[in-house]
C-alpha cells in the first residue's frame, strides 16, 4: 500500500489574521506581516496519528521539507521523499508537481492538507485517476473533498488503505471571482476528485462492498427514473455534477460535467451556457431545472452553478425544480440536515425555502427542507 | 395497589425515588408530549387484574374444551403434520436463555449464533445447498422470499408455479410478488399429478425467472421428474426453486443434487408440536453465490475466527442488505422470524442423526402405503387418486353420494379426524380428501380408520 | 485480562466445538418407532416405487451424538446466550425486553394446545378459538380499532399486511393506478418503508427537522398528494419522541384520500393512555413479543396482530374467529379478503400468552405498565446524560421521552476515539447486554437506544448507569481497554473479514469446509 502526502504549508495562514485565503505572494506576505504562523503542519501531524499504527504496512510518499517530509518524520514515519523544492518558498506549482509525481508513482491514496486552492491544484494534476482526501487546513473549505477535521481525515485514510471505505466523487469548488468582487460568496464547480467516505453503519467492519450500491449505480437508477418521466414538451436545464450527468448519459447525450446544458426532446440544445444564453433559450418555454446538491455543505443553488441566477429560477418556478441526490451525497451532507440556497437574492432564497421532494433512487423520494 | 409482581418499581416508595431522580412531582408530567385532546382518559373495558391462579384456571377451563390428537385419532396434515417430538427438543427450547434472548451480538450471545449456524448447516446438508439464511415465519413466506430472490438474481419477472401448490400458499406467494413478478401456473398431469412437462415447456419464456415446484407436492405425491424440470429451467436461463417437506429428505434425493438453485420448506416437522398451526419455520437455502445472497433480505450468519486461536466466532454477511440498513431498498422483508423453532430443529436433527432421519422417512412411507392399500380395499375409495409414489400424504377419492364433509362428520362421531376436504381447492378431483399418515400412526390406528371409513360409506 | 479489565463478571466460556465436531459415528440420540411386521408384509418394498434418480444415495450428513451429548452441547450454548432472564438487558431499545411470565409459558405448553391441529373440526377446538376470539376483543378495546387479524408473525409482516390492505382498498375504488405512493418518516421503523416497497409501493421518505427530530407538518403536506395510498408511521418514534402532530398527519392523509397505518411497536408507553383508533388511524399493529410480554425466542417466533377500522374489515386475511352466540367458528366469508399472509392462523402460543398477560394485568395494570415504563426511562435518561461523552439529541425540543431514548456518543468519539461499537463490546464484559444502536441511516451519529420496560428494577437502572459511567471513565483515561474489548466474554474479538468476502464467508459447515480446507 502506498499513500501520498502533500502539505500546503501556507494554507490557512490568512484566516487567523482576517485574510480570505493565501492565494498569491502578496497575500502571503501580508499574512506573515500580520504575524500569521503556519497551520497546516500541526493539523497534518494530527491527521497522521491515525496512520502511525499502520505505518509499517504502507509506504508513505511525500514531498520534501515542510510539504510533507517534516510532518511525517515528526510522527515517527519514515517517508519516501520525491520532487525537489526550495525550503520556505513553496508555491502552487510545487503542489501540482508533487501531485503529478504521485500519479506517476501510482499511490493508492493521495492525502493532502490545505484548502480549496490546494484541492484545485491537486485536481488539476490528477483529476479522478487517483483516490484523494483533504485534511482541512485552509480558510476556504467549500469543496466536498475534505474530511470534517484532521483527525477524521487520518482515520478515513487509514480505513481506506485497509479496504474499509468505498469511494465517491466529491466536488472541488472554485471561487466565483466576479461575485467575490461584488462582495458575494459564490463558487463555480471546478472539478471532481474520487474521495473515500465513511458509510456510517452500525457494523464495525465497514469495508467497501459490491452490494453497497456504489455511487455510479445509484446515479444510474436515479437517471432511469428521471428519464422515464421526461416529456417532449418540456425543456430540461441540466446543472453541473456527476449525478445530473448520469441523466445525460442515459439519453446518450454528451454533457459538460462542470457547466449548465439544455436538453429538449432528448437532444442537446446548448452546452456550457451562461445566464444570458440560458434566459434566451428558455424564454416562454415549459422548463424544468434538474439539480443536485454539492456534497458536505448541501448547497443546491449559490455554489457551483451561478448561471442559475435568480432570474432563471424565477422564470422557471419553484415547482419545476427537480432535485436529485444519491444516498452517499445525502450522507456527506448529514441526514436530516437541510439543503441550502444562497442565490444572492433574498426574495428568491425565500421562495425556494421550505419543503421539497428530492429523488433519491428509482421510485424513491424524500421530503427535505431547503434553507437559506 | 400492592407492588405488582411483574413491575418491581410499582412500589410507591421506589416511584418517589424515580420521580425525584427525574425531577418531577407526578408521573403524568412525563406524558406531556401527548396532546390532551388525543389522550384516552377513561378506563379500558377490560377485567380487573387477576391472580396467577385465576389466570391459570380461566385459560385451562377454555383449553379443556379442546380435543387433542392424543384424545382422538387424527389423519389431517396439509402443511402442519403430527410427528413425535423427542423430549430433548422441549428441554432445550424451554431454556430461558434461548427463550428470552433477542439481538445481542456474538460476544454475549455466542450460543444463540452457534445454534443457529448449526441449524443452517444441517439444513444445508438436508437440501444439499451451501448457503442457508436465517429462517422466516413459514413455508409460504419462505417461498415468497424465494420468488423475489429469483426475480432479482435473474432480472426477470415471471415465475411459473406448479398448480398443485396449495391455493392458500399461492395467495401468500402472490403477496410477495408485489410488482416484481407475475405468477403463472403450470398444469399437472391428470394421471400422475406431477408437473406436465409439456405445459412447462410451453409456458416457459425468456421472461421466466424461475420454476417453482414442491416435492412432495401439497397433494402428497413425489415429483419424480426433478432432473428434467431442472434441465428445462436451466436451458431457458431460469432458476429452479424447490419447496420441500424436510423429513422426506431422509429417503429422497436432495434438491441441490438434481439441480435446484433455491430451496425452501417447512421446518415444523423438525421437533415442533403442531400448536394449532402456530409453530412453523420457513427455511430458505440457495447457491452460495453473491447474486443470490444479495437478493435476500434475511440476516445471514457466517462462521469466522477470533483473535484467539481455535475459537469460533460468528458475524453477519453483507449486513447493509437487510431492511434494518437498507429500508425500502431491501430485497424483501425480514424481522423476528423463527429462531427458537430453528434451534429446536437443530436439536431434533441431531437427535435423529443420519440413521434416524432415514428410519423416520422409511417408517412414514411404509405406514402411509399400508394405509393407502387398506383404504383402497374399500369399495368406493381410490387411494391415492394419482399414480405416483407418495410420501406421508395422499389423496383419497370417495365415489359416494356422501360428501367428504359428511364423511368427516361421521368419522368424528367415531372419534376420528378425517383428512382435509379438497373440494374447494381442487374441485376437479371431485369428492377427494387429503389424508396424512406419519410414524405416529400404528397399524391399529390405520385399521381403525379403515373400519370407520367402511362404515361411513355404507 | 488484566487488573484493569476485571469487572467481577465472567461469561460462561465453554469453547464448545461445533456439533459437527462432536460425537462419533454410529451414535444416535433418538430411536424411531418401528413398523409392525404385518404392515411390512402387506406393502413389501415400497421404497422401490421411488425412481432411482429420486432416491437418496448417501445418508444425510447429520451429527451423530447420543442424547446426553446433545443435551450437554445445547445447554452449554444456552449458557453462552444472554436473555431477559440472564441480566440487565434494558439497553436493547425498540425491542421492549420485558419479563416473560412463567405461568404463561407453562400454559402454552399444555398438550391441549400443542397437540391440536389447525384443520381439526372446529367443534373440537372451541377452547383455543375462544382464546383467539377473546384476545382480538382485548386488542380492540386497548387500541380503539374494530377488528384484528392474528395472522401476521412479526412487525415487518404486519406492516406488509397493512400495505396489502391499502392496495386492496384503493383497487376496489379503482384508484390503485394513481395511488402508488406510501409516505413514511425516516425515524419510523425501517419496515415502515421496506414492507410497502415489497407490496409494490413507491416510498416517499420524510426527513425530520434537525432541530426537533420530528417531521415538520409542512414536510408532510409536501409529501402527501393525490398519489398517496397511505402513510406508515411509528409513534412514538424509535428515538422515544412522541410526535404530537399525529392527528394532523392523519387528517392530511385522509383529506388526500389515503389511509394511515400506525406501527405500535412502541406501544408500551401508551397502554391505557392513547387509543390510536380514536385518533383516527385506519390500520395499526401491536407486537405481542414487545408490549404484550411474549418471549423473543432468540429472534422469533413473534406475533404482530393487525387492527383495522370497520371500513377495512372486509379486506382482512381469512379466517377470523367468529362467535354465533353458542359456538366459535372460523370465518372465511370475506370475498374481498386479501387472502392469507401465513399458512394458518398466526403464532397461536403467543396469542395465548398475550391473552394471559392482559388478564393478569387488567385495565389498571396496563396503565401501570406504561406509567412505570416511562418513569424508568426518564430516570435513566436523567442519569445517563450526566455521563461524560453522552449527549441526548433534540433534548431542547423535547423535555421528556416516552419509553425509550436515542442517545449519541459522538462527543466521546471525538474526544477519545471510543464510539458505540467499542462501548457495546465493553459493556458485555460487565454482564450487561449491549445497547441497540439504531437502524440505518444513522440520523444520530454513534447512537444507542436503551429502553427499560416496566419489569426493570431500580437497581438495574442504577447498575446500567454505573457501568456506563465506568466505561466512560475508561474511554477518557485508558481507551485501549474499551477498544480491545471484550475481555470477559465467551470469545475474543471476531475477525469480520468474511462479512463481505465470498471466498471467506460460510453460512454452513459444508461451505466452510469447502472454502477453508
Amino acid at each position: 500500500m502506498k499513500m501520498g502526502l502533500i502539505v500546503n504549508p501556507i494554507a490557512g495562514m490568512g484566516g487567523r489574521v482576517g485574510l480570505k485565503g493565501t492565494d498569491g505572494k502578496e497575500i502571503l506576505a501580508k499574512a506573515r506581516q500580520l504575524g500569521a504562523t503556519p497551520v497546516s503542519p500541526a493539523r497534518t501531524i494530527e491527521a497522521l496519528q491515525a496512520i502511525v499504527p499502520i505505518a509499517d504496512r504502507i509506504e508513505l510518499v511525500t514531498s520534501p521539507f515542510e510539504m510533507g517530509e517534516e510532518e511525517a518524520v515528526s510522527c515517527g514515519i519514515h517517508p519516501t521523499v520525491i520532487a525537489g523544492i526550495r525550503k520556505d518558498e513553496t508555491t502552487a506549482a510545487d503542489t501540482k508537481n508533487a501531485a503529478r509525481m504521485m500519479l506517476g508513482s501510482q499511490v493508492d491514496l493521495l492525502l493532502f492538507a490545505g484548502g480549496d486552492g490546494t484541492a484545485r491544484d491537486i485536481c488539476a494534476s490528477i483529476n479522478r485517476s487517483l483516490p484523494a482526501l483533504g485534511i482541512p487546513t485552509g480558510v476556504k473549505i467549500h469543496s466536498a473533498v475534505f474530511a470534517v477535521n484532521p483527525r477524521r481525515a487520518g482515520e478515513l485514510a487509514a480505513k481506506f488503505l485497509q479496504g474499509q471505505a468505498p469511494l465517491r466523487e466529491a466536488e472541488v469548488m472554485d471561487i466565483d471571482e466576479q461575485a467575490f468582487r461584488e462582495g458575494r460568496l459564490s463558487s463555480m464547480l471546478y472539478g471532481y476528485l474520487k474521495v473515500p467516505y465513511e458509510r456510517e453503519s452500525v457494523q464495525s467492519a465497514k469495508s467497501a462492498s459490491f452490494t453497497t450500491p456504489d455511487e455510479t449505480a445509484s446515479q444510474d437508477l436515479i437517471a432511469q427514473y428521471v428519464v422515464e418521466r421526461m416529456v417532449d414538451d418540456y425543456y430540461y436545464v441540466l446543472c453541473p455534477g456527476t449525478t445530473v450527468k448520469a441523466i445525460a448519459d442515459k439519453l446518450g447525450i454528451t454533457k459538460t460535467l462542470l457547466g449548465v446544458d439544455l436538453v429538449h426532446k432528448g437532444s442537446l440544445l446548448g452546452s456550457d451556457l451562461n445566464e444570458q444564453q440560458l434566459l434566451r433559450l428558455i424564454d416562454r418555454k415549459k422548463v424544468k431545472i434538474i439539480v443536485s446538491p454539492i456534497g458536505r455543505q448541501g448547497f443546491i443553488f449559490g455554489r457551483g452553478n451561478p448561471q442559475i441566477s435568480p432570474a432563471v429560477i424565477k422564470k422557471v418556478g419553484k415547482e419545476n425544480i427537480l432535485i436529485i441526490a444519491t444516498h452517499s451525497k445525502l450522507s456527506s451532507i448529514g441526514f436530516g440536515r437541510p439543503l441550502l440556497v444562497d442565490t444572492g437574492d433574498e426574495e428568491t432564497d425565500r421562495m425556494l425555502s421550505g419543503y421539497t421532494r428530492v429523488i433519491t433512487g428509482y421510485e424513491e423520494e424524500a421530503v427535505m427542507k431547503i434553507s437559506s | 395497589m400492592t407492588t405488582h409482581r411483574y413491575i418491581p418499581n410499582s412500589d410507591p416508595e421506589i416511584k418517589r425515588e424515580l420521580l425525584d431522580g427525574i425531577g418531577v412531582r407526578e408521573p403524568e408530567e412525563l406524558f406531556a408530549a401527548i396532546p390532551a385532546k388525543i389522550r384516552f382518559h377513561g378506563r379500558l373495558d377490560l377485567p380487573y387484574a387477576a391472580s396467577e391462579y385465576e389466570v391459570k384456571r380461566r385459560i385451562e377451563t377454555s383449553l379443556s374444551k379442546n380435543i387433542t390428537s392424543n384424545e382422538m385419532l387424527s389423519f389431517v396434515g396439509a402443511g402442519c403434520w403430527p410427528h413425535y417430538v423427542p423430549a430433548v427438543c422441549d428441554e432445550i427450547n424451554s431454556r430461558s436463555e434461548f427463550l428470552t434472548a433477542y439481538t445481542g451480538d456474538t460476544y454475549s450471545d455466542l450460543g444463540r449464533f452457534q445454534a443457529l449456524f448449526e441449524f443452517q448447516s444441517m439444513i444445508g446438508e438436508l437440501v444439499a445447498m451451501d448457503a442457508v439464511t436465517l429462517p422466516t415465519y413459514d413455508w409460504a413466506n419462505a417461498s415468497g422470499d424465494a420468488i423475489r430472490m429469483a426475480a432479482m438474481a435473474t432480472d426477470r419477472h415471471e415465475i411459473l408455479v406448479a398448480r398443485t401448490t396449495s391455493p392458500e400458499k399461492r395467495s401468500v406467494m402472490r403477496a410477495y410478488c408485489g410488482r416484481l413478478a407475475e405468477m403463472q401456473l403450470i398444469d399437472y398431469d391428470p394421471e400422475t399429478g406431477q408437473i406436465s412437462l409439456e405445459d412447462l415447456e410451453q409456458k416457459i419464456s425468456p421472461n421466466t425467472a424461475a420454476v417453482y415446484i414442491e416435492n412432495p407436492t401439497y397433494l402428497g405425491l413425489i415429483e419424480t421428474q426433478g432432473e428434467r424440470i431442472a434441465e428445462t429451467a436451466h436451458d431457458n436461463g431460469s432458476l429452479l426453486i424447490v419447496g420441500v417437506e424436510p423429513l422426506s429428505l431422509g429417503i429422497l434425493t436432495a434438491p441441490g443434487e438434481y439441480g435446484a438453485d433455491i430451496v425452501c420448506g417447512e421446518g415444523q416437522p423438525l421437533g415442533l408440536h403442531m400448536n394449532f398451526g402456530g409453530a412453523s419455520l420457513g427455511f430458505l437455502a440457495c447457491r452460495d453465490e453473491p447474486r443470490f445472497l444479495s437478493s435476500t433480505g434475511h440476516r445471514l450468519i457466517t462462521i469466522t475466527k477470533t483473535e484467539r486461536d481455535g475459537e469460533w466466532g460468528f458475524t453477519y454477511v453483507l449486513p447493509e442488505r437487510s431492511m434494518y440498513a437498507a429500508r425500502e431498498k431491501a430485497p424483501s422483508i425480514t424481522g423476528t422470524g423463527a429462531a427458537l423453532c430453528a434451534i429446536t430443529a437443530a436439536v431434533y436433527l441431531s437427535a435423529l442423526g443420519p440413521k434416524g432421519l432415514r428410519e423416520v422417512a422409511e417408517t412414514i412411507m411404509q405406514k402411509s402405503h399400508y394405509a393407502m392399500k387398506r383404504l383402497s380395499e374399500i369399495r368406493g375409495i381410490k387411494a391415492p387418486f394419482f399414480k405416483s409414489p407418495h410420501f406421508e400424504e395422499f389423496t383419497v377419492n370417495f365415489r359416494s353420494r356422501k360428501t367428504v364433509r359428511r364423511i368427516n362428520q361421521i368419522l368424528l362421531k367415531l372419534g376420528i379426524q378425517g383428512g382435509k376436504d379438497l373440494s374447494k381447492e381442487f374441485p376437479e378431483l371431485r369428492n377427494t380428501a387429503l389424508y396424512c399418515v406419519t410414524e405416529i400412526h400404528t397399524k391399529e390406528d390405520i385399521d381403525r380408520l379403515t373400519a370407520a371409513l367402511k362404515e361411513a360409506l355404507k | 485480562m488484566t487488573a484493569d479489565t476485571v469487572t467481577g463478571y465472567r461469561a460462561a466460556a465453554w469453547n464448545e466445538p461445533l456439533i459437527y465436531q462432536l460425537g462419533r459415528k454410529g451414535r444416535r440420540g433418538s430411536a424411531v418407532v418401528g413398523v409392525e411386521e404385518e404392515v411390512k408384509k402387506k406393502i413389501r418394498d415400497v421404497l422401490s416405487e421411488i425412481p432411482e434418480s429420486m432416491r437418496r444415495k448417501e445418508p444425510v450428513n447429520l451429527p451423530e451424538l447420543s442424547e446426553p451429548e446433545i443435551v450437554r452441547h445445547f445447554i452449554r450454548l444456552s449458557q453462552q446466550t444472554f436473555g431477559v432472564d440472564s441480566g440487565v438487558i434494558l439497553g436493547v431499545g425498540t425491542c421492549t425486553m420485558k419479563y416473560n411470565p412463567k405461568v404463561n409459558e407453562a400454559l402454552a405448553r399444555s398438550p391441549k394446545l400443542t397437540e391440536t391441529h389447525p384443520l381439526q373440526e372446529t367443534s373440537t377446538v372451541q377452547g383455543i378459538l375462544e382464546i383467539m376470539y377473546r384476545l382480538e376483543k382485548c386488542l380492540c378495546t386497548i387500541s380503539g380499532m374494530d377488528r384484528f387479524s392474528l395472522q401476521p408473525r412479526g412487525g415487518a409482516h404486519a406492516v406488509l399486511t397493512n400495505a396489502l390492505i391499502m392496495r386492496a382498498y384503493h383497487k376496489l375504488n379503482g384508484e390503485l393506478e394513481e395511488r402508488n405512493e406510501i409516505v413514511t418518516p425516516i425515524l419510523s421503523h425501517p419496515c415502515n418503508g421496506g414492507s410497502p416497497s415489497v407490496a409494490g409501493f413507491k416510498v416517499v421518505t420524510i426527513y425530520p427537522d434537525p432541530e426537533t427530530g420530528i417531521p415538520n407538518v409542512e414536510a408532510v403536506k409536501t409529501a402527501v398528494s393525490k398519489h398517496t395510498a397511505g402513510m406508515t408511521i411509528t409513534d412514538p418514534y424509535d428515538t422515544g419522541i412522541f410526535d404530537p402532530n399525529i392527528e394532523e398527519y392523519i387528517k392530511i392523509v385522509h383529506e388526500a384520500g389515503g389511509l394511515v397505518a400506525v406501527d405500535q411497536a412502541n406501544a408500551n408507553s401508551l397502554l391505557g393512555r392513547l387509543r390510536i383508533g380514536d385518533v383516527g388511524a385506519d390500520l395499526c399493529h401491536f407486537n405481542l413479543h414487545k408490549s404484550f410480554s411474549t418471549p423473543h425466542g432468540s429472534h422469533g417466533p413473534g406475533s404482530a396482530p393487525i387492527g383495522v377500522k370497520k371500513h377495512l374489515a372486509k379486506f382482512l386475511p381469512v379466517p377470523t374467529v367468529g362467535f354465533d352466540g353458542k359456538k366459535y367458528y372460523l370465518d372465511y366469508d370475506r370475498p374481498h379478503s386479501i387472502g392469507k399472509v401465513t399458512g394458518f392462523y398466526g403464532t397461536i402460543p403467543a396469542v395465548l400468552k398475550a391473552y394471559a398477560w392482559i388478564m393478569t394485568m387488567g385495565a389498571e395494570g396496563l396503565k401501570e405498565t406504561s406509567e412505570v415504563a416511562v418513569m424508568n426511562n426518564n430516570y435513566l435518561i436523567q442519569n445517563l446524560i450526566k455521563v461524560r461523552g453522552v449527549t441526548l439529541p433534540w433534548a431542547k425540543s423535547h423535555r421528556w421521552r416516552l419509553q425509550e431514548a436515542r442517545f449519541s456518543l459522538q462527543k466521546m468519539k471525538e474526544d477519545t476515539g471510543v464510539g458505540i461499537d467499542d462501548v457495546n463490546r465493553r459493556i458485555v464484559d460487565f454482564g450487561v447486554q449491549k445497547c441497540f444502536p439504531s437502524h440505518e441511516p444513522l440520523i444520530v451519529k454513534e447512537p444507542f437506544t436503551p429502553e427499560p420496560p416496566e419489569s426493570t428494577t431500580k437497581e438495574d437502572l442504577d447498575r446500567f448507569v454505573q457501568v456506563f459511567q465506568q466505561i466512560s471513565q475508561e474511554a477518557y483515561t485508558n481507551p485501549e481497554i474499551v477498544k480491545k474489548a471484550p475481555h470477559n466474554c465467551a470469545i475474543s474479538k471476531i475477525d469480520p473479514s468474511p462479512s463481505r468476502d465470498p471466498s471467506k464467508w460460510a453460512l454452513t459447515w459444508r461451505a466452510y469446509l469447502k472454502k477453508h480446507k
